[in-house]
């Protein structure tokens, strides 16, 4: 309990501190100015999306492969926080995209590809809430988690091979990319910001699904004790 | 006895199956086609306009017209718990996925062969020269269409809503395929057609990826 | 092929089923409750007890349709009884009757029969049928599709597919259900004919049920244990009158 708070206190000073450093410490960017400071939300957001998908993946596999439960609330906790991130990143960039580029939006490889995925992320949550059965919406949910994870490069490649017009990552582009090194540093802060933050919710999200099958349980126990033999509902769900 | 075998057999019952009565392959037909006339009055079919947007009209027209002829593949195993007397059989999981997915692909061909010839004409596109290159775009394209919408079909059908689910899985996982699939076929309906390799190549490995994993994965779409 | 172990040169093979410790959950329902049983060659089991008691469920893990939570299912051939079978090599002596037809409507009773008489291997697949359709009353309508059938006649063509491939464990879910006065006298002499071969059948079905003169042993289901089991050696005659008392 005290690591969690300790944790939680870390990393709201952490993000406070982030937020601080992109407005007031990073440096003036020559051409876009001050819509550039959204980019110190909008990549770690994207990075934070990625990580968390990953954790997804793996937890689906790990599903399939143990058929514990555990595996199942880590693998929706992810897709959940995931689906946060990618919000945000989608929500971000068009904010900045409008005075860049003079457009909302562009069907770019990166944003098609991060749409796509929210698109196939959404439909895992629904998929979840569409099977009654608690193991057929474990199961399932994770075959349709390794096809959507298996689906991103390709929609990336696809998309890239088509058009892309999105700015090539610079940041991490070497001495010869022209960047005041203070960019660098104040991203880096930022990206571990919102990792953290990230991380903390999942970490509670996952607490929060293994409470809600916890409860689930007692309250089927319950009501078995409490219902005679003959009354114990269907025989085969 | 070997998956090949109990997947022949399988495939002969769905054959079978839908033979007798062509109520999924006369409704689909009917439904792309509806797809395709409803297309011509949001743009002008003519020559020009029709390479422009012709592509994309009839992979369009395929990708919803699979997406709704997929979703009985399993649900109507459903009735008499049929899909329990498979299991019971000494086959491999494998063999009842795959005889499906080739069975949907028979479904989807066959849709293909009434649906292109029509289109060529309602859109004046000129097939002459191309059949070859096309006929092979068109395999990969539907291949990934039925591999993906098979496993999705037997996901979709334990679910609620299963009729309205399947579509909202399968088509944003077919987005690459789509891509490919429109850009391979443009590039045959211009003046000078030149099949375009890289997108033979990335339907190639969207069929390949998939494929793979739905071998990887059948046991825990057919088990209970 | 896989099966040798299973089936001895001379064709008959004598199995037995073991539960040990099984537990079903559907989500947080327990359908099982720790159901330990050993069931050897040969016996005759009636699976008694009321609706949602847990049959149908015992009786779909023993198939190995449903995975256990916990605990395993085996079956063991008693020449070899150290020798558990794998899952192939058991599902081709397996037999079953469930609470729905297993049959495709859309076909006819003998392409069904061939479908399945295929999917099992089986080299003499239209001898077969036709044969089967025969014991079972169905040959003038072999042609017909099943869904012109009636409530009894599909129950006889569902009890005819669980029997085609000459299985060595029966699982019956109230199988009787649906069936007319002649249906019955015909399962009825099909069973005892089968229970004559050696084979090991257990049936989900209520107390009473005629075919029941037939069980070895009777074990009540009540919540996802079992309640009452008049053993291996013991008489299930006692037991089954008590609760046709009750009923």
């Amino acid at each position: 309990m005290k690591a969690r708070y300790a944790a939680t206190i870390l990393v709201a000073g952490l993000i406070f501190f982030a937020g601080y450093a992109a407005l007031f410490i990073a440096p003036d960017e020559r051409t876009m100015h001050l819509i550039q400071r959204i980019f110190y939300f909008h990549v770690p957001s994207w990075m934070a999306m990625f990580t968390a998908l990953s954790v997804a993946f793996i937890a689906n596999i790990a599903y399939l492969a143990t058929h514990k439960p555990t595996w199942d609330s880590w693998g929706v906790s992810a897709v959940e926080v995931g689906v946060v991130c990618c919000t945000i990143g989608l929500a971000t960039g068009p904010l900045w995209a409008r005075p860049v580029w003079g457009i909302w939006w562009t069907w770019d490889a990166r944003l098609t590809t991060t749409f796509i995925l929210w698109l196939l992320y959404i439909a895992y949550l629904l998929l979840r809430g569409l099977l009654d059965d608690p193991e057929k919406k474990a199961t399932l949910s994770a075959v349709f988690g390794i096809f959507a994870f298996l689906d991103a490069p390709l929609v990336y490649v696809s998309n890239r091979l088509w058009r892309t017009q999105h700015p090539q990552p610079v940041i991490l582009g070497g001495s010869g990319s022209g960047l005041d090194p203070v960019i660098g540093k104040v991203l880096l802060l930022c990206v571990i910001a919102v990792m953290g933050v990230m991380i903390l919710v999942l970490i509670d999200r996952y607490r929060l699904e293994q409470l809600r099958r916890e409860f689930e349980e007692l309250r089927m126990e319950y009501e078995t004790l409490n219902l005679e033999p003959s009354s114990i509902g269907k025989e085969r769900l | 006895m070997s998956t090949a075998r109990s997947c022949a057999i399988l495939l002969g019952k769905e054959l079978r199956l839908e033979f007798r009565t062509r109520e999924l392959l006369s409704a689909t037909i009917v439904f792309a086609l509806v797809i395709v006339v409803l297309f011509s009055f949001a743009f002008d079919p003519t020559a020009a306009e029709s390479r422009r947007y012709g592509p994309g009209l009839l992979w369009i027209s395929f990708l919803f017209a699979g997406s709704l002829m997929l979703n009985p593949s399993f649900a109507r195993e459903r009735l008499n718990d049929t899909m329990d007397a498979l299991r019971l059989a000494p086959i491999s999981p494998f063999a009842i996925l795959s005889a499906k997915m080739l069975a949907n692909l028979i479904f989807m061909s066959l849709v293909e062969v009434v649906l292109v010839p029509v289109f060529s004409v309602l859109y004046n596109v000129s097939l002459a020269g191309v059949v070859l290159p096309l006929i092979l775009v068109l395999i990969l394209g539907t291949i990934g269409l039925t591999v993906t919408g098979t496993v999705f079909s037997a996901i979709s059908s334990h679910a609620r809503l299963r009729e309205l689910l399947l579509p909202l899985l399968l088509l944003p996982i077919l987005t690459p395929l789509l891509i490919a699939a429109v850009e391979a076929t443009a590039s045959l309906f211009v003046e000078q057609p030149e099949l375009d390799r890289t997108w033979v190549a990335l339907l190639a490995g969207f069929d390949i990826v998939f494929l793979t994993a739905s071998w990887l994965l059948c046991d825990y779409l057919i088990e209970e | 092929m896989p099966a040798t172990r299973s089936t001895s040169r001379s064709g008959v093979s004598f199995l037995g089923v073991s539960f040990a410790g099984i537990e079903k959950r559907f989500g947080s329902f327990f359908a099982l409750r720790g159901i330990s049983l050993q069931i050897h060659s040969g016996e005759f089991v009636a699976l008694l007890g009321p609706n949602g008691a847990g049959k149908t469920t015992l009786l779909r893990t023993a198939a190995l349709l449903a995975a256990p939570t916990r605990g395993k299912v085996q079956y063991t051939n008693s020449e070899h009884p150290g020798q558990p079978l794998d899952p192939s090599a058991t599902k081709r002596q397996l037999g079953m009757v469930g609470h729905t037809t297993l049959l495709y409507d859309e076909l006819t009773a003998a392409e069904n029969l061939t479908l399945f008489g295929q999917l099992y291997g089986l080299d003499d697949v239209s001898a077969r049928v036709t044969n089967a359709l025969g014991t079972c009353g169905l040959g003038s309508r072999a042609v017909s599709l099943v869904r012109t059938f009636s409530r009894g006649m599909r129950q006889r063509l569902a009890i005819a597919r669980a029997l085609l491939h000459g299985p060595r464990v029966l699982l019956l879910d109230e199988p009787a259900a649906g069936l007319d006065r002649a249906g019955l006298t015909w399962f009825s002499a099909t069973l005892e004919n089968l229970r004559k071969d050696g084979c090991t059948v257990i049936m989900s079905t209520h107390a009473r049920n005629e075919s029941l003169e037939l069980a070895t042993r009777a074990i009540v289901l009540a919540a996802g244990t079992v309640q009452h089991d008049s053993g291996e050696q013991g008489d299930p005659r006692p037991l089954l009158a008590a609760l046709r008392a009750d009923a």
